[in-house]
Parts: structure tokens; C-alpha cells; sequence
């Protein structure tokens, strides 16, 4: 009995909070999902899966999914690629080693609200003035209206170069760490064995020591990619509302859910129960693959 | 072979500087040196007016702003640790029948991310009548279980010895915690405590949700109205970018070593 007391001297505040901002609006959202709810968030009638069934089939939706997809096939292999190439270098120096770590660290300083006004109205503006428009003037090249031409999709470069940056650090930050666990005998072993210094024992030390740093990365990479919003409302979005295309999931779920055109909590709720389903999927896979 | 590492190194520490390089320069610059045809690499004659016309201009509410989001990052810095350091440390050291059911509720959690459930919990925090009100822009955020689960694993480590010194001297849990394991975990709170601070202090999403009036703006969402609407001249925006991150530079020069530490702990959890 003391200890019962204890305990929820110690979690009790925690574990109410819990409940009434986590449980309860998942819990109200999964029922919501199944009610009529239209500027209201209190259920009305009953619908049945009628709200599943509409985002399912729904067109915008599902292309809010392909845009997530499109995305994360660009954001997910080149961060990857490039923290660990920096990371590989910046752990290799010794002269200058802190100074080159904080400037790519840097960027995680600025929100996504701030690099996507550099990103649009500076670097990415479509007028001649614009720094990559700049620069293509230099070679001749004639300007390119980057965030609202859609063949080619100029957009996706905008959204990704701005992501790149703005999260780089970070994951260099985690292969920094992963690379200054691995024991510095096996290098010492490997070299005494013939290995060369460059390639081999990359490939046959570094990289498989750091396998649970990669997998960690490409999975947190993952989740953030599928909850991007900031850069897209930002970049895209305009007081006159935000083009069709470049849609993510909860860009689309913002605009359904709180939207100028009402709020309509039946569908968003059920978006969100799928969305929340569909990720809950892949971490649930994160946590398999990490502990086998 | 080291030239070239430094040569890499350098272009891409200059392609990352760049946009800190271009706030400053828009920030400082008069519009026509921006909107010329030919590049201004720096402004002729750096205009630091412009940052008393941008905090006396009616229409911009920086400072009001800035200060919601310095209030918004205190709290939610404060709460979390003071919260979700009690809550992971029942849950490491206080032996109760239910403990094992609590920690299934937090872990749960883990699975969620909070931006994907944000209509949800605007349903619930609108009916209990704080939009844009301090109350719901701070405590939805307080209760993160991924933090939780961090000083659970933190506290699991924790050196016994010290505890059991602690408890010979007739300390009970509660002082135990307080005036033994709190102060041999200052690290470890002020690591988890600036990545709190900092990711409060640029979240957009749930206070656009949430701040609907202009008094409750954070300062992202202050940022965000005028560059989506394009609603005040350029040089004042890129200068009210500027001093939305001076406090974060700031943080970042001080406290990075537990910067660094703060990411490494959260980002892989091992």
C-alpha cells in the first residue's frame, strides 16, 4: 500500500495527463470517425464506416499517400547518404573537427517556417533576382519559376534541398556517435591484415558496425518524412489557399479537417485513425527489426 | 587525401552557411539592393534601422510574439522534465502491482507520433475551451511518453548505491529523488531539456492549430502569416527571421556539448 502511494505520488500527473491528451482523443476520434461531424465535435448521426469507406476511396487521399511516397523516395536515401559521407569525413580530421561539426549541426537552430522563407522568397524565388536564378544567369540560363511550376516539378526540388539542410546535422550528430563506438581495434586488426585504409574497411568494418545507427536513422528519417507539413504549408501555401498538387498527408488532413471550406471531423478523424494505423505499422517493424 | 577531405568539407560547410549568410543579407539590405538585377553580395550601407522599424511597426507583432514563444518553450521545457522525470522514475524504481500495466500505456504511445494525432487532440483541447489560450498551446505538449520512456531507461542505470545511502538516511522515495538522484542527473536533465526547449520553440503545426487569435501567435506563426500572405516588405521579414533564431544561436553556442548529447539520447534509444 505505501509503495501504491509512491507510485502514484511519482506517475500519477503523468499518467492522467496521458489519458486526457493522448487516450481520450484517440479514443473520442475513433468514435467521431464513425458519426457524421460537420463544424462539430460532438458525433451527430451515425454513419458506419461510411467516413472509411469515402477517404479510402477518396482520389485526394490517396494521392496525399503517393506524395508522402514521391518524397521519401528523394529525402529518406539522400540524407542518409550524405550525413554519413560528412560524418565519415568530419570524424576522420582532427584541425578544425568542432568547428565543421557546429556549422552542419547549425541549421537544426532554424524552424521550418524560417528556412522555407529563405527557401522561397530567397533562393527559390521565381523572379530574376532569386540566387539560384542568379546563378543560372550567369551560364546564360533563363529563370525558373521554382515553386509554382509543376512540369517539370521544380516544387520537389524546393521541398527537399530545404529539408536536407534543415535536418542533416542531426542525423551526422547520430553517425558521429556510432562511428566513435566502434572499437578502434578492429581498424588496427584489419590493417595489420593487409586492409586497405580507404574502401575495404569501410565496407567490411565500418558500415557493419554501424548497422544499428543506419537502421535507426532510415527509420526516424521515415516517420519524420510522413509527418512532414511545415515546408509544404509554407512553401506552397499562399492566404489564397494551397495549390492541389504536393499534398501531404497531413497537409491534407489539416485542410479537411480545419479547412476554409468547414470543418468536417468525421473524415478527418477517420484519416487520422488511418494514418495513425499505418504508422503505428511501420514502428511496430522498427522495433522487430532493431531487437532481432 | 587530407586536402581533399578539407576541400569537401569546406564547399559544404559554405553551401550550409549560405541561407544564414542570405537572412542577414535580406534582413540588412534595402529592398531595391535585393530586387536588383545584378547580385548584391552585401548591402553598401548595413541599415539597422530596419530592426527599429520592424519592432515599431504596429502590424508585426515581434515582440509579443516572441515573448508567447519564449513562455510557450519554459513551460513545456520545465514541465516535461519536472513530469515525465517523476513519472520515468516511479517507473524504474517504485515496485507496484500496476507499474508493469502503466509502463504497457506509455510504450504504447511510442508507436504515435503527436503531429499525425493533431485533430484529435484539437477536438478535445477546443472542448475544453482553450484555443488560443496559453493553457492549450502548453499542456497538450507536456506529456511525452518517448521522454518518459527515456528517464525510465535513464533511472534504470542509476547507481544503487546512492539511493540505498540515501534511504539508511531515512529518506523516503520522494526525498530520495529530490535531493539524491535529481542532482546527480543534472546532464542528463539538461540534455533532454534543450532539445525540449528547442523543439518547442520552432514547433509550427499544433500552434497554427491551436493559436488562432494574433495574441496568442507564437513567433513561427507570426513568421508564417507574413510569408504566406507576403503581407509586410521583404527586409522586414528576413530580419524578423533573424531574431526568431537568436535565441536558439544563442543555445547553441552555450549548451551544445548537451546538445549533442541530448540528440544522441533521443535519437537512438537503445
Amino acid at each position: 500500500m505505501r509503495h501504491g502511494r509512491a507510485f502514484w505520488l511519482f506517475v500519477g500527473p503523468f499518467a492522467v495527463g496521458l489519458l486526457v491528451f493522448v487516450y481520450v482523443p484517440i479514443g473520442w476520434s475513433l468514435l467521431l470517425s464513425f458519426f457524421d461531424a460537420r463544424n462539430t465535435v460532438t458525433p451527430t448521426s451515425f454513419v458506419g464506416l461510411r467516413n472509411y469507406a469515402d477517404m479510402l476511396t477518396d482520389a485526394p487521399f490517396l494521392r496525399s499517400l503517393g506524395t508522402f511516397s514521391v518524397f521519401a523516395v528523394f529525402i529518406v536515401p539522400l540524407t542518409f547518404v550524405l550525413a554519413l559521407a560528412l560524418a565519415l569525413l568530419v570524424n576522420q580530421i582532427s584541425f578544425m573537427k568542432a568547428f565543421f561539426r557546429s556549422v552542419f549541426f547549425l541549421p537544426t537552430a532554424c524552424s521550418y517556417v524560417v528556412a522555407s522563407l529563405v527557401w522561397k522568397l530567397s533562393i527559390f524565388n521565381g523572379v530574376r533576382f532569386g540566387l539560384a536564378n542568379t546563378v543560372l544567369g550567369w551560364f546564360g540560363a533563363e529563370p525558373i519559376a521554382w515553386t509554382v511550376s509543376t512540369s517539370p516539378p521544380w516544387y520537389w526540388l524546393v521541398l527537399v534541398t530545404l529539408r536536407l539542410w534543415l535536418q542533416l546535422g542531426f542525423y551526422l550528430i547520430l553517425f558521429i556517435a556510432g562511428l566513435q563506438r566502434i572499437p578502434q581495434h578492429l581498424y588496427e586488426a584489419a590493417w595489420i591484415d593487409g586492409a586497405s585504409r580507404g574502401w575495404q574497411t569501410l565496407r567490411y568494418i565500418t558500415l557493419p558496425q554501424l548497422r544499428t545507427t543506419s537502421i535507426a536513422v532510415l527509420l526516424l528519417l521515415l516517420i519524420a518524412a510522413y509527418q512532414a507539413f511545415d515546408e509544404f504549408y509554407n512553401v506552397l501555401g499562399t492566404d489564397r489557399g494551397y495549390p492541389p498538387f504536393a499534398r501531404p498527408p497531413l497537409i491534407y488532413l489539416y485542410y479537411t479537417a480545419l479547412g476554409s471550406g468547414g470543418q468536417d471531423f468525421g473524415h478527418g478523424s477517420a484519416g487520422a485513425v488511418i494514418l495513425t494505423l499505418l504508422i503505428a505499422g511501420v514502428t511496430l517493424l522498427q522495433g522487430k527489426v532493431i531487437t532481432r | 587525401m587530407k586536402a581533399v577531405r578539407y576541400l569537401a568539407l569546406s564547399l559544404a560547410a559554405v553551401l550550409f552557411l549560405i541561407p544564414f549568410y542570405l537572412v542577414l543579407r535580406n534582413g540588412l539590405a534595402t529592398e531595391q539592393e535585393i530586387t536588383a538585377p545584378t547580385w548584391t553580395f552585401w548591402p553598401q550601407q548595413i541599415r539597422w534601422e530596419n530592426l527599429a522599424e520592424l519592432f515599431s511597426n504596429p502590424a508585426v507583432p515581434m515582440v509579443h510574439s516572441m515573448v508567447n514563444s519564449l513562455v510557450v518553450a519554459v513551460l513545456q521545457t520545465a514541465g516535461q522534465l519536472l513530469l515525465c522525470g517523476l513519472a520515468g522514475y516511479g517507473l524504474a524504481r517504485i515496485p507496484y502491482r500496476y507499474s508493469n500495466f502503466v509502463l504497457y500505456l506509455v510504450i504504447a504511445t511510442l508507436m504515435i507520433p503527436a503531429a499525425v494525432t493533431f485533430v484529435p487532440t484539437f477536438v478535445v483541447v477546443s472542448t475544453l475551451g482553450w484555443v488560443s489560450d496559453l493553457r492549450g498551446l502548453v499542456i497538450p505538449g507536456l506529456f511525452s511518453g518517448f521522454t518518459t520512456f527515456l528517464f525510465r531507461q535513464y533511472f534504470l542505470n542509476f547507481p544503487r548505491e546512492l539511493e540505498e545511502a540515501a534511504r539508511i538516511d531515512g529518506l523516503g522515495h520522494w526525498g530520495t529523488y529530490w535531493r539524491v538522484v535529481v542532482p546527480n542527473s543534472k546532464g542528463f536533465f539538461a540534455a533532454l531539456g534543450v532539445i525540449a526547449f528547442v523543439t518547442s520553440w520552432n514547433q509550427f503545426l499544433w500552434p497554427l492549430v491551436i493559436a488562432q487569435d494574433q495574441d496568442s501567435w507564437t513567433v513561427q506563426v507570426a513568421l508564417s502569416t507574413f510569408l504566406t500572405s507576403q503581407s509586410i516588405d521583404v527586409t522586414q521579414l528576413f530580419l524578423a527571421a533573424a531574431v526568431s533564431i537568436t535565441p536558439l544561436v544563442v543555445v547553441f553556442v552555450a549548451l551544445q556539448r548537451f546538445l549533442v548529447r541530448g540528440v544522441t539520447e533521443t535519437g537512438i534509444k537503445d
